[in-house]
């Protein structure tokens, strides 16, 4: 990376590791990932169940700390490891300047509040603001997200809302503090496509009116085209491939990639009444490989797939990594 | 596509009740399935297309309307008789971990239907529950297993083959692949797709998901707000659906090679409380094109190309 990018970089992320003890032993959901954010950019985290993905989102924000949780590397944003940063620290940073927007509004919604009184609690959580300023701010963010009437709307109760509002409040809640960082965790995945598009378009105009960079977690490869700038596919706790969002789609390099874009049924081209599938299933127990964990369902893997691999920088187009060693070549 | 109906539905509603409203989930369905087709019935959450297929099934109740079976009027059936019709019609649920018994081996639970509906005795019924475990891949080590060892992928494959075990005529896929990850979902897209094949099958496939619908469907039905709003054949329904609401679901959909410039029609407002239905055209409230007519008159499902059933007053393509 260049020396006049750089200023650009506000999360740094090196080696992070995340691993869970359970029954079995100990589960490496993140198993050494490297990523870097720049202001205003939204970065796709892409995967199937079981990646890593969201474990990895949580072990930023502190989320998923506790005795049965190991977390190692580091996160660096404007010179503070995250990962290392008490947890008071952590309270003052989340909501404020890193902000969570969770999969399932209605789990993640205090039911017997309303809904306006939840993004006041986090406005005045981190700010001194005045109660009634705090609900007129509120109401001007619900009016920002496309909620339908935003000054009856705050008044309302979760379970008053449709499933797209309360995603929406989720958003509000998330940008209640204008982050610098938004992480957004499958944000859209159980709304129907009407108003996925909906709430898609919101989220892009937010981000291009307040420069928030966005951490968008989605296992939704249509989604992705559609709203990232950078893309990183994980597999089995690992970031096998990343680059722009061009790259990615358009000229994947990584087997497990190029398996995951064959198998989206398409709308458009031939139908033959045969989708293209990926043999086998992920792996996710505690045993992995000590080589590239796809080799068991990739029909390119050959003797040198057992070597650990690390991420590498092949071809020549800047950015683009992949962590194949044959380099996604036969 | 024409032929013999295997499946013919009129006049069928389906209603519940909720704090004292009653709610109309299927409003009035006229439905044909051919025999050996893959219907697919496509729509958002709530719009009942899951409501009509539990109720072709006799799984849920049919506040009215007239279902015929191969012929065979199924609606009046009771007890015995009923069970016995049951084992020629089977559904494959979406979740696959919730809809298998968690204390059951799996070949228990796979020759269950063939005991209970098709009378087979015990060592025949689980000779045909190993076999049919073979044939969706899962091999016979996996009959004496229970579900919670298996993954989601292998647990829909067993959700398969106890569907499918009895040989029925008719089986409804309730949404039988959106839980699972998009790498295992075009494994058993495939094998739904081979053994319908195989076995000459009618398939009533609900999904959401258009790009799968276009990859297993013969014919495509559109429901919205509890009605069928469009039935066109696979091809002419993806070159273009009649519809504005099927216009405007198909270009929702975010795909891959989308550029950023893709058109998109991005429909206001969400779907209408089906307690209190809009007056007129039900879709009107959320139209782009809605006009004075479909604000007061409700449009009739009718006949715009052989084969091809729209119900608005101006249907694109066919003005």
């Amino acid at each position: 990376m260049s020396a006049a990018t750089a200023d650009e970089v506000i999360l740094d992320v090196r080696d992070l590791k995340v691993g869970f003890t359970v029954r079995a032993g100990r589960l490496p959901a993140v198993d050494g990932v490297d990523l870097t954010l720049r202001r205003g950019e939204t970065l796709a985290l892409v995967g199937e169940s079981g990646s890593g993905k969201s474990a990895l989102a949580m072990a930023l924000v502190g989320l998923n700390r506790g005795p049965r949780t190991e977390i190692a590397g580091t996160a660096d944003f404007h010179g503070e490891n995250l990962l290392t940063a008490r947890e008071s620290r952590l309270r003052r940073i989340r909501g404020a300047r890193i902000a969570v927007v969770f999969q399932d509004a209605l789990a993640a919604l205090n039911p017997l509040q309303r809904a306006g009184g939840q993004v006041v609690e986090m406005i005045r959580t981190h700010h001194q603001v005045p109660r009634a300023e705090a609900w007129r701010q509120t109401a001007r963010l619900f009016g920002d997200v496309g909620i339908a009437s935003p000054e009856r709307s705050v008044r309302a109760y979760p379970h008053e809302l449709s499933g797209g509002m309360r995603q929406r409040v989720m958003i509000a809640l998330g940008l209640a503090n204008n982050p610098e960082i938004l992480i957004a965790d499958e944000p859209t995945t159980a709304l129907d496509v009407t108003i996925q598009a909906q709430v898609l378009q919101v989220l892009r105009d937010l981000q291009r009116d307040h420069g928030t960079a966005v951490i968008l977690i989605t296992h939704d490869l249509g989604v992705v085209a559609g709203v990232a700038d950078r893309i990183a596919v994980m597999y089995a706790g690992r970031v096998v491939e990343t680059g722009t969002r061009e790259q990615v789609l358009f000229r994947p390099r990584h087997p497990y990639t190029r398996g995951l874009l064959a198998s989206v049924p398409s709308l458009t081209g031939p139908v033959t009444g045969r989708l293209t599938a990926i043999g086998g299933s992920a792996l996710t127990g505690v045993d992995r490989p000590p080589g590239c964990a796809f080799a068991p369902r990739c029909d390119l893997a050959g003797a040198g797939c057992s070597a650990p691999v690390p991420l590498l920088r092949r071809g020549t187009e800047s950015g683009h990594l992949d962590a194949c060693v044959a380099g996604g070549q036969p | 596509m024409t032929g013999t109906p295997a499946f013919e539905v009129s006049g069928l509603r389906v209603e519940y009740h909720r704090g004292g409203a009653r709610v109309r989930a299927v409003r009035d369905v006229d439905l044909e399935i051919y025999q050996g087709e893959t219907l697919a019935l496509v729509g958002e959450s709530g719009c009942g297309k899951s409501s009509l297929g539990r109720a072709l099934l006799r799984i849920e109740p049919a506040a009215s309307g007239e279902l015929r079976f191969l012929g065979r009027d199924i609606g009046a059936l009771r007890g015995a008789q009923l069970r016995r019709a049951r084992a020629d019609m089977q559904m494959i649920f979406q979740d696959p971990f919730s809809s298998l018994n968690p204390r059951r081996t799996v070949a228990s639970i796979v020759d269950a239907p063939l005991r209970h509906s098709r009378g087979l005795g015990r060592r025949a019924a689980r000779e045909r529950a190993l076999a049919m475990l073979e044939r969706v891949g899962l091999g016979a080590e996996a009959a004496d297993r229970k579900p919670g060892e298996f993954s989601g992928g292998q647990r829909q494959r067993i959700g398969i083959a106890r569907a499918l075990a009895p040989r029925p005529r008719f089986v409804v896929a309730d949404e039988p692949v959106s839980a699972l990850d998009v790498s295992i979902q075009a494994q058993v897209v495939n094998l739904l797709a081979d053994l319908a094949e195989e076995e000459d099958l009618t398939v009533l496939f609900i999904s959401h998901d258009l790009g799968v619908v276009r990859h297993v469907a013969d014919r495509v039905a559109l429901m919205y707000l509890g009605q069928i709003i469009e039935v066109a054949p696979r091809d002419d329904f993806f070159r273009g659906p009649a519809h504005p609401y099927g216009e405007a679901l198909l270009s929702a959909v975010p795909t891959v090679t989308d550029s950023p410039g893709r058109e998109r029609i991005v429909l206001g407002g969400d779907l209408p409380d089906p307690a209190r239905p809009p007056a007129g055209c039900l879709f009107q409230t959320r139209c782009p094109h809605a006009v004075g007519q479909c604000r007061t008159d409700p449009p009739a499902l009718r006949e715009v190309a052989p084969g091809r059933t729209v119900r608005c007053h101006f249907p694109k393509g066919f003005q």
